[in-house]
């Protein structure tokens, strides 16, 4: 059993308030979910959507069909009435939208009589729509009662029982008018509630469970939601949210509170990334910790503000000037999110050097079920040199030499050592210097003596499918989801495979798992990239001399969907 | 109690002989030392610059981070740690040029930052070209008819901003001991501080040497009142032939460390490292 609701309308029509209660009711009631938004750079009017898939089995990408179309104007219906499924239903208001549509698909619901009816505000037409699917899903309203309770607490009694009884009459409204009620049978999984997050939100989880204490940014689609989360949670868990003037001050703020003693993190997209490679830079000399998310949307420069790329990949691996050690991690899933960001906080003070988690709009608003985090399986250890242990050193130099290339962190101002850093070239002291052996020495410290120990805790790629598989599907960062459907799909078919590297910088060893073996036994192998230029696959040639026999590259803006990718495959499958 | 050693160099300062610089770094030290403050007890961040090399000649905690930003590394290190006294020290370059956008900010946002300008109206370190308060009309290798935008007022640009400290003083040896009453005032001045400091260049600014400056500058008088923003406007506009110097202007509006929920009673780097309350945060996704 699975179902897709798409919920469509101009912006400012509540469209998100009604996709993020429906989620939230349907991973309550124990359903896998899978829910991603389309919207477009404008806070009124445009056309956007909401698309939640929901089954009694794990669910990770969207498709291209869809059961209920919830059509808050005219565009909507006129957009997706093609991708309904037989059988689906579309449901409007014709008197809202001034047109009776005739066809047996259609389902006149008048939400604004509705409202009106119950002399609820306007708004309140969203709970109205929230109501009917509960209605054509026999869902419970009990669960839609307690969202509103927690989450409408501050606005009151009357405005919470106004919203309950509007879904209510919605529910009623389908059960006296609706044809067939039986039409949409549901199949509950034994589970429990699920836990329902998207992929800012778990990056903002994975920084507070890290022991995150300062983030600073400058506000970019599509990484805001991580500030808006931490900020929110920032008075409770001690820690500080800075807005910063532009993202050159967001780094080096995060720089100067990393260097003052505390995990430090910053997010933004491609362009404010492009304005933070001069501190990303002064991250690698200084050596100074910091975490940073990117989450991409399509550029060139402005781009697709609102929409999905994988188009950073070289430029997070490249950018900023000079040659320092970084760690790029790429999740596949907010599960994924939530863990490396973990594992960023972790490198990135362990070895004192910058780690980029690199994700996208896809990921970032997509929003997975999951049984549960296990935060049992974080690591959490403090590599800063502080209290006695600084205390009774007898002498300390920040830039000290050490066989791993990693001097002790102490803290300014917690003893009578004097901590100094520097930006420009500089001795065991932070001190300037410009002779030839110290600057060789410093750039073996920095770079030839930690990459090997930072390249030996990087994961290999994760692999599903046959051992000795004809085709290998292969991907890197927020495509995880869909190749997983994809190949699950085929699998009963073919003997394939699919290869997911969520640490890509610096490229997975061979030792633990030999990726390339795999893949040359391959007749097949599908490097499949939401970009025009196959960076990834690129990268992959750069560092293993491995090429890929096909590529595949969407580069619309928009995130690969099961039905198509699936069909594009199978184009290559049979000319095998 | 420290002496003077305890803030002998450490290295041997890379500027020119004669240099504005050597005054500013001696009279630091006095101040820092007349304070009672111990080396470890303050940290100074600077950007790139002649003047931004300074905290590599007395001993303290330092991070010399880039041109033009010091400023967010400075707020980002004090609102970790509000109780290290944090000094930026920054040129006119530096500061009223690269980094301008940061010091609106940091105006605006009110940590409390000490800001010491080494304005000696020229870039000294790149080789003599026009700064953001270089005079109009000045001949350089990168303007060679002539710099044709006229310099900027940091003073009024800080008092237009409600900077909640404002004073300009002159690093020639007759400036010294009110620069140094002025560096102590701004330190424990609690909000965000700027002093400009009028200072010669022996290399590229020929005219504004200390003999020019001690000719045209003269102090605030005794009875002005440093609370009247009006009159501080109307003062940080005389310039030319007279130059006053002295704290224009100063309020005690609230500063942002102390809007600050998490660091009302222990500075932020004092607190557990990891918050043991933070994992129940996952039972809100359910």
């Amino acid at each position: 059993m699975e179902y897709t609701i798409r919920v469509g309308g101009e912006a400012g029509q509540g469209l998100v308030s009604i996709g993020s209660v429906l989620s939230k009711m349907l991973s309550r009631s124990g359903f896998h979910v899978f829910a991603h938004q389309d919207y477009m750079s404008r806070i009124r009017g445009g056309h956007n959507f909401y698309q939640i898939r929901f089954a009694n089995f794990p669910v990770t990408a969207s498709r291209e069909k869809i059961d209920v179309l919830l059509a808050l104007d005219m565009e909507t219906v006129d957009i997706h009435r093609q991708d309904l499924n037989t059988g689906g239903v579309i449901i409007y208001d014709a008197a809202a939208l001034g047109s009776q549509l005739s066809g047996q698909e259609f389902f006149d619901v008048p939400f604004a009589r509705i409202t009106e009816e119950k002399s609820a505000d306007r708004i309140m037409v969203s709970s109205v729509a929230v109501g009917v699917v509960l209605g054509l899903f026999d869902l419970d309203i009990g669960l839609f009662a307690k969202i509103m309770e927690s989450t409408m607490e501050k606005k009151g009694e009357e405005v919470i029982a106004k919203n309950i009884a509007v879904a209510q009459a919605g529910m009623d409204f389908v059960e006296k008018n609706y044809a067939d009620s039986n039409a949409h049978k549901v199949v509950r999984p034994m589970t429990n509630g699920q836990m329902l997050i998207n992929g800012n939100q778990a990056i903002g989880l994975g920084a507070l469970l890290s022991g995150c204490k300062f983030y600073t940014a400058y506000p970019m689609s599509p990484s805001t939601s991580i500030m808006e989360y931490l900020a929110h949670n920032a008075p409770k868990y001690g820690l500080i949210v800075e807005q910063a003037e532009d993202e050159i001050a967001a780094i080096n703020m995060a720089l100067g509170a990393s260097y003052g003693g505390v995990r430090a993190m910053t997010a933004t997209s491609g362009g404010g990334f492009a304005l933070m490679t001069e501190g990303l830079s002064l991250a690698g000399i200084t050596e100074t910790p910091i975490v940073i998310a990117e989450v991409q949307r399509p550029g060139p420069a402005t781009g697709l503000p609102t929409r999905t790329e994988q188009g950073d990949l070289f430029f997070v691996l490249h950018g900023g000037h000079g040659e320092f050690a970084r760690v790029v991690l790429a999740p596949g899933t907010p599960e994924e999110a939530f863990y490396l960001t973990n594992k960023a906080f972790h490198l990135a003070d362990k070895y004192q050097i910058p780690v980029i988690i690199q994700s996208d709009q896809y990921l970032a608003d997509s929003e997975w079920t999951f049984p549960g985090f296990d935060t049992e399986d974080l690591h959490n250890e403090d590599f800063r040199l502080r209290h006695q242990a600084l205390q009774e050193m007898s002498s300390y130099k920040r830039y000290a030499s050490t066989d791993t290339g990693v001097s002790p962190m102490a803290i300014p101002g917690a003893s009578r050592h004097l901590v100094a850093v520097d930006s420009d070239e500089h001795d065991e002291d932070g001190h300037i210097i410009e002779d030839a052996a110290t600057r060789i020495a410093m750039v073996e410290k920095r770079f030839h003596k930690k990459m090997p120990l930072i390249r030996q805790e990087i994961a290999p790629p994760a692999y599903i499918g046959h051992q000795q598989a004809v085709a290998v599907l292969v991907g890197y960062g927020s495509t995880s989801g869909v190749l997983q459907e994809v190949c699950s799909h085929l699998a009963e078919k073919y003997r394939i495979g699919m290869l997911h590297f969520n640490e890509v910088w610096p490229f997975p060893l061979l030792e633990k798992f030999d990726y390339l073996a795999l893949l040359k036994q391959a007749a097949l192998t599908i490097c499949i990239e939401n970009n025009a230029t196959g960076q990834f696959a690129n990268l992959m040639r750069m560092e293993t001399g491995f090429e890929f026999t096909v590529r595949i590259n969407k580069y619309d803006g928009r995130p690969f969907l099961v039905d198509t990718l699936l069909g594009e495959i199978n184009e290559y499958l049979q000319r095998l | 109690m420290n002496t003077s050693n305890d803030y002998k160099e450490q290295q041997k300062p890379a500027w020119c002989p004669g240099c504005g610089n050597f005054a500013i770094l001696s009279t630091l030290k006095k101040a820092l030392l007349d304070m009672n403050m111990e080396p470890h007890q303050f940290a100074i961040v600077s950007g790139i610059g002649q003047g931004a090399k300074l905290p590599h000649y007395l001993p303290c905690n330092f991070f010399n981070g880039l041109h033009g930003r010091s400023l967010p590394v400075a707020t980002g290190l004090k609102l970790v740690n509000h109780d290290l006294a944090v000094v930026v020290v920054a040129g006119d370059g530096d500061c009223y040029g690269e980094g301008g956008n940061h010091l609106v900010h940091a105006m605006r946002r009110n940590v409390n930052l000490t800001l010491f300008v080494h304005n000696n109206e020229v870039y000294a370190l790149t080789k003599g070209q026009a700064s953001p308060t270089t005079m109009t009309g000045k001949l350089t290798k990168t303007q060679p008819f002539g710099n044709p935008s006229e310099p900027l007022n940091p003073l009024a640009l800080a008092i237009a901003l409600d900077c909640s400290f404002v004073a300009r003083a002159f690093s020639g040896a007759s400036g010294l001991p009110f620069l140094q009453e002025i560096m102590k005032e701004a330190i424990n001045h609690k909000g965000f501080a700027l002093v400009d400091i009028l200072q010669n260049c022996v290399t590229y600014n020929k005219k504004g040497t200390f003999h020019w400056y001690k000719e045209h500058v003269y102090r605030l008088e005794e009875d002005y009142d440093p609370g009247n923003r009006v009159e501080a406007f109307r003062r940080s506009l005389e310039w030319g032939e007279k130059i006053p110097t002295g704290i224009f202007y100063r309020n005690d509006r609230q500063t942002c460390e102390q809007r600050l929920p998490p660091i009302q009673e222990t500075p932020l780097v004092n607190q557990a490292v990891f918050s043991l309350e933070a994992g129940q945060e996952v039972n809100n996704f359910y």
